[in-house]
């Protein structure tokens, strides 16, 4: 990171800065810069971002925002990658399997959560929204992931995150897997209500839970 | 109670509300009954079964304010019975139970981009144009045909004698008569609630509601831009939106004026969802959210309307900011915000309303209900200016035993 465009460009993407930072993006890549490099630089800058928004001084526009220039960037630098996948990157990555809960379609929340998990090196498996109970035994049997983020805006949800938890009991899978809750009223009277492990007020509240079950991630 | 007459309940009822809203000391802390599902729970109906049948509905609510008694109650049915309407429009921003959710799960808004990045200058250049030929067929299936129509300002003399021709085309005719069906629906729907809160009056109930509004930026985020769109805009089109926050806010004023001018409630409903601390920083809230929401409250009170606003989720570092509004001219509903900091901040200047939360509601025991509202009562009660409601009225899965500690407190404790 001594290159000086190299740190222009990480503090382009930390403040939010979208169109100097695609611009920068190109000229970089038209100089030849390694892709690997650009992707480095998006790590450098995502973390940056991270910090300001454990700190409040970024908030749910700068992640949507940093979000949005990850992407484009992505896109601009993929086609000149090998073909291994952020997937593959991750593959020794603490895995969260994530969804929102049966009957409930907000995805607001838990879209959130999987970006700062996702930036956070956290191999994230997003089943989506409505999800049912089996769909999270099937992915937990198929996935095997560590941590199992249920989320959920309306109040239904409450029930259907207790039945979720108490279906992952019933097929034997609940001693393999952390859960955590979080969403619109969710709270500690809802955490023993479900029975999962911990419940989140936001974003990084679940970042820190995941560094705290399975430490920082690769 | 039960030896009073209607009227005399009625008027008892709507004194104690008007005094809580003037910050007046009230013999009691005064119950509000807000609800979506939670009248089909008690009754034992399907969501679905109160958004299609609407005298299983009305029963079910006459059933939710006899076991109440709530001293002002929101009229339901006007944002529930509305399951034959929706499909006669074919309306595209809701999914609701048999389209698209289950029987008993509560409709649900499509959070998407109803309008583009690149539609500000529209927006801007012709606002009911762009509602017209452009939103309006995108939101609903009813309105499809509207996309078509010629830009009605350009049109004169010849050309507007032929302007009717294009409400003569099959799709367009089809269309029109979907609106009129629907049209016809919603009439049909609101005559019964309208008698029923004839009924209800004569019996003592006082309706809390007398139009609704949202929030400029609200507006946007949830209904054009959607949420991700709206967020991008602080960044990408800071200036545009600026200058439809203002524009929108002239449209909420005149409309809702008007829209509640014959309703026997003064009080404006007015639900946030984008404001909350951890959504926006405190700058995005200070230059985007506020000023317009403001000039909003402001509107109203200008025209003797009583802006109700239900601050969503935890808003404390927002209760400075939004404290400059003039003195027992609004109320301030707060979901998750700590109810005493809020009286610390806002007592004496605008009635507060709330908050049993949601989770002891529906997961807690009667003691816990209990024990929640005598805190509350006496907290935000003291000195006068509070109304008793749950965190956002009553959750559709409420225990119909907690509801009735709920009720029972208000009765039960002193401020």
């Amino acid at each position: 990171m001594s290159n000086e465009k190299h740190e222009k460009l990480v503090n382009l993407i930390a403040d939010m800065e979208e169109d100097e930072a695609l611009t920068l993006t190109q000229e970089l890549i038209d100089e030849g810069a390694e892709p690997t490099a650009i992707l480095d630089i998006c790590r450098a800058a995502m973390d940056i971002v991270g910090q300001r928004f454990e700190d409040n001084e970024y908030f749910v526009p700068e992640l949507i925002l940093a979000g949005e220039v990850l992407d484009q960037m992505s896109a601009m630098v993929k086609p000149l990658i090998a073909d291994t996948t952020d997937e593959e990157d991750k593959v020794d990555s603490g895995m969260v399997l994530i969804g929102t809960v049966h009957g409930d379609l907000h995805d607001i929340g838990k879209n959130i959560v999987t970006f700062m998990l996702d930036v956070n090196g956290y191999n994230v498996i997003d089943l989506g929204v409505d999800v049912s109970p089996q769909a999270f035994i099937d992915a937990i049997k198929e996935k095997s992931p560590e941590i199992v983020g249920l989320s959920g805006f309306l109040t239904l949800a409450f029930d259907s995150m207790k039945e979720t938890v108490e279906a992952i009991s019933e097929a034997g899978l609940r001693e393999e897997v952390k859960i955590m809750i979080g969403g619109g009223q969710v709270d500690e009277q809802i955490l023993n209500y479900t029975g999962a492990d911990s419940f989140g007020l936001n974003a990084m509240s679940a970042v820190n839970q995941c560094k705290e079950w399975i430490g920082e991630a690769a | 109670m039960l030896d009073k007459t209607g009227a005399e309940l009625y008027a008892e009822r709507e004194q104690r509300i008007n005094d809580a809203m003037a910050l007046k000391e009230t013999d009691r802390v005064p119950l509000s009954m807000f609800s979506h599902f939670w009248p089909a729970t008690l009754a034992g109906i399907t969501f679905e079964q109160a958004m299609y049948d609407y005298d299983a509905f009305h029963d079910a609510m006459r059933q939710t304010l006899e076991l109440m008694q709530p001293d002002m109650y929101a009229l339901n049915q006007t944002y529930i019975c509305v399951g034959p309407t929706l499909e006669l429009m074919n309306f595209k921003q809701l999914e609701w139970p048999g389209h698209g959710t289950e029987p008993n799960v509560s409709f649900q808004f499509l959070d998407r981009e109803y309008m583009k990045r690149d539609e500000y200058d529209a927006y801007l250049a012709d606002t009911t144009d762009f509602f017209l030929r452009k939103y309006m067929p995108r939101i609903a299936g009813a309105f499809e045909p509207f996309a078509k129509l010629p830009y009605l300002p350009a049109q004169y003399y010849f050309k507007m004698i032929r302007v009717p021709t294009a409400f003569a085309g099959d799709e367009m005719i089809e269309g029109l008569e979907k609106i009129l069906a629907a049209g016809k629906e919603m009439r049909k729907m609101m005559g019964g609630a309208l008698k029923f809160a004839k009924d209800m009056a004569e019996r003592g109930f006082v309706q809390s509601i007398g139009g609704s509004a949202a929030a400029p930026f609200d507006n946007f985020a949830d209904y054009l831009r959607g949420s991700k769109g709206a967020m991008l805009d602080l960044f990408r089109n800071k200036d545009k939106l600026l200058e439809c926050m203002d524009r929108v806010a002239d449209c909420i004023i005149e409309d809702t004026i008007i829209a509640s001018k014959n309703n026997p409630s003064r009080q404006i409903f007015i639900p946030l969802h984008w404001g909350l601390d951890n959504f926006m920083s405190p700058e995005q809230f200070e230059l985007f959210f506020w000023p317009p929401l403001r000039k909003v409250l402001m509107g109203f009170i200008e025209a003797d309307l009583i802006p109700c606003v239900l601050w969503e989720g935890d808003c404390t570092t927002r209760l400075e900011t939004i404290a400059d509004i003039p003195v027992g001219k609004a109320v301030y509903w707060f979901e998750q915000t700590d109810m005493g900091l809020a009286k610390s901040v806002l007592g004496g200047i605008t009635c507060l309303r709330g908050n049993v939360s949601s989770s002891v509601l529906i997961t807690g025991t009667p003691d816990d209900v209990d024990e929640e509202c005598k805190k509350l009562i006496k907290v935000a009660g003291k000195g006068g200016g509070f109304i008793l409601d749950g965190a956002i009225g009553l959750p559709d899965e409420a225990k119909v035993e907690n509801v009735i500690a709920m009720a029972e407190s208000v009765r039960k404790y002193a401020n």
